[in-house]
């Protein structure tokens, strides 16, 4: 990888420095002023549920739009072209707006501070703690995903050594998690989103006008690579070779339905913005609020991608000298002046310790309350609980600079996230949707369900993919697989172990089951929610409607 | 702080979670501790609102970034096809960071008023 760092060096100067350096004296700013209003552990981990709507929602895309987000989805769309579309319209929103219509209610309305604390109360223990060290070791593995693409990036920039970035990125959002809690990563959210969005703009601007307009880069590609390459259905029949390995079916399934369901109803760094939102109403609109950018986000991500391909058509090939996780670097090289280059490597940097906060901040949560408070040290004065949040931070950044260093063997970051999110989340979805509709289905059946489902998620990816028992075309497309054999082997443990074990009395699932009520649940609406651009039918249905309709310029 | 029990629940909810309780009306035992704790937590009165910090920043990066368009060598001009990409990004962050400082003048963030006052520990 080093060889690389030196064609991507950035031509930046004391200007670009100067525009970075205000914002991480900006962020940790933040921190600090955040500080005086964490008193309790419930400040620390959730913002005392007391965000409004709009802080939350952007917050909730910013998480997301990490190192992965950009970074990855760039690379996947100089791999596979316009399919990339699919991680967002069908793979994102629909879960999005499930979450906010359907889940939110049990997630918000009963008050538990995190996603596995819900199995706890639905379920009982075993599946609870089985849940909580998934999520804890998944989240420090993901954060270091995020410090490695960071590191990265500084390389390519600064020409720093990569264990050095690692290092020094960490310490600055331990620093800032650390003082301010959940607030202060949240804040710092918001504020990235628009400083990434300030960057990648003018970057796709002026990308579009170099390789001749909209129409010029369709021509381009299409003639290089097939028309299917700037189609979203293209190819996709069952049989048919695509470059993205994958059919109609496991996209809708697979990717659509399972992954994306999996991902965003049940990930605590999703899930987490929204239950920082200070009444149910706010917490509905959390995820769809964050809809609405999320559908354009591929304008200025996956767009670039193909710019890059373009621009560079040997890029991700042996020998270019470029992998494709380089797309939007290349782009900041060849394409912009100092002043908005500056801007671009701070969005890039912004989002990067913006990514490894989310899952940090998430993971301090569920270690805190849902493995030490749960199991270790019970019935400790807030106090404790608070101190032991600023601790695990500490632990868990420092782990997390560990994995950046396994992350490091992948090319593609993004197969690797996918590849995890399908062994933790899918598994995980499986019981929640099981769980929350059908009142039947017992804690043994939670515990197995989900056991069983990412044993199932690890044997189809490790053993029938990469052993070619049998043959998947690429990663992705075993990813699909591997989600769908996850959810179905899941789905149907709980079935046949609820069937045979005793449920738990129906006065203890209040709130908890669909179809039954909570006290929070009939918490009183605040002045001026009843506007009708408040309403989260108006808004969820709204972004369904506006994602189907950006898919039809992909699939005429 | 927390070590006072549950104060003035009278829910008759004691023990084990959600025993017996009337689903309805009753929250169970965490429940009722997390109630607690968000009329103790202090980000609701205390954190600051995110759009000054938005507005700052963006002002600033805008006039910085504005400029560097008005100081654009032609061989800036040239790398980015001829647009004065300084320029414009420059003066639409500005506006950016101008329409949340006057959000934030036209609608103040409310401090919530304190629900039970008697009950909250003064520091």
């Amino acid at each position: 990888m080093t060889y690389l760092a030196d064609g991507l060096r950035l031509p930046t100067n004391g200007l670009d420095y100067t525009i970075l350096g205000i914002y991480f004296a900006v962020v940790l700013g933040v921190g600090f002023a955040a500080r005086r209003s964490v008193k309790t552990s419930l400040d620390f981990f959730l913002s005392g549920r007391s965000l409004p709507a709009w802080v939350t929602g952007l917050a909730f895309v910013s998480a997301n739009l990490g190192a992965t987000e950009i970074l990855g989805m760039a690379a996947n769309g100089v791999q596979y072209g316009a399919y990339t579309v699919h991680w967002y319209w069908i793979g994102a929103i629909p879960a999005m707006v499930f979450l906010g219509l359907v889940m939110m209610p049990f997630y918000y309305g009963s008050k538990v501070r995190s996603v596995p604390e819900f199995l706890l109360h639905r379920f009982g223990p075993s599946s609870h703690l089985l849940s909580s060290i998934i999520f804890a070791v998944s989240s420090v593995l993901i954060a270091g995903v995020n410090l490695y693409a960071m590191a990265i990036v500084i390389e390519a920039l600064l020409g720093w050594p990569q264990w050095v970035a690692i290092v020094v990125a960490g310490l600055f959002v331990l620093a800032y998690i650390t003082i301010g809690g959940l607030s202060s990563a949240i804040y710092n959210e918001v504020l990235q989103f628009f400083v990434i969005l300030a960057a990648l703009i003018p970057l796709t601007i002026v990308g579009l006008k170099r390789v001749g307009g909209w129409g010029g880069m369709t021509d381009k590609i299409t003639s290089q690579h097939g028309d299917n390459f700037m189609s979203a259905w293209g190819g996709t029949g069952i049989g048919e070779a695509n470059p993205l390995g994958a059919n109609w079916l496991t996209i809708v399934l697979g990717l659509g339905f399972v992954m994306s369901f999996g991902y965003w109803t049940t990930n605590f760094a999703e899930v987490q913005r929204a239950l920082s939102a200070k009444n149910l109403s706010a917490a509905k609109r959390t995820p769809l609020i964050a809809a609405f950018p999320k559908i354009f986000i591929p304008m200025v991500v996956v767009v670039p991608g193909l710019i890059a391909l373009v621009m560079e058509p040997t890029i991700g090939k042996a020998g270019s000298g470029l992998d494709y996780n380089d797309a939007i670097p290349v782009l900041m090289r060849d394409l912009l002046p100092n002043g908005v280059l500056g801007i671009a490597v701070t969005g890039l940097l912004a989002a990067f310790m913006a990514g490894m906060a989310a899952n940090v901040s998430s993971f301090n949560t569920v270690f805190t309350n849902d493995i030490w408070a749960a199991y270790i040290k019970k019935g400790q004065e807030d106090r404790h609980y608070l101190l032991t949040g600023r601790v695990v931070t500490a632990v868990g950044v420092l782990i997390g600079m560990g994995t950046a260093f396994i992350a490091s063997s992948f090319s593609n970051i993004m197969n690797y996230l996918q590849t995890l999110f399908s062994f933790f989340n899918v598994p995980l979805f499986v019981v929640f949707i099981i769980g929350m509709f059908w009142k039947r289905t017992t804690a043994a059946a939670g515990f197995w369900g989900l056991l069983s489902g990412t044993v199932a998620a690890m044997l189809n990816y490790f053993w029938l993919y990469k052993q070619n028992v049998v043959s998947i075309p690429s990663d992705q497309g075993a990813n699909f697989v591997s989600s769908i054999v996850a959810f179905v082997v899941g789905a149907v443990v709980m079935v046949v172990v609820s069937m045979v074990t005793r449920p738990k009395p129906a006065a203890e699932l209040a709130g908890l089951v669909y179809g039954t009520k909570s006290p929070g649940m009939e918490e009183a609406p605040e002045a001026g929610d009843e506007a009708w651009y408040r309403k989260p039918a108006l808004l969820g249905w709204g972004a369904l409607i506006l994602a189907a309709v950006c898919y039809i310029p992909f699939s005429l | 702080m927390s070590e006072n029990q549950a104060p003035g629940s009278g829910s008759g909810d004691g023990g084990h979670p959600a025993s017996g309780a009337t689903p309805e009306t009753a929250e169970t035992e965490y429940q009722q501790e997390v109630t607690e704790l968000e009329a103790q937590s202090a980000t609701a009165a205390r954190l600051f609102d995110v759009r000054r910090i938005i507005g700052g920043l963006f002002v600033i990066y805008g006039v910085i970034v504005t400029i560097a368009g008005f100081t654009a060598s032609d061989a800036d001009l040239e790398k980015a096809e001829d647009i004065n990409i300084n320029l414009w990004t420059g003066l639409a962050m500005l506006a950016l960071g101008l329409f949340f400082l006057i959000w934030q003048q036209l609608r103040p963030a409310v401090p919530p008023v304190p629900a039970t006052e008697e009950q909250l520990p003064r520091e």
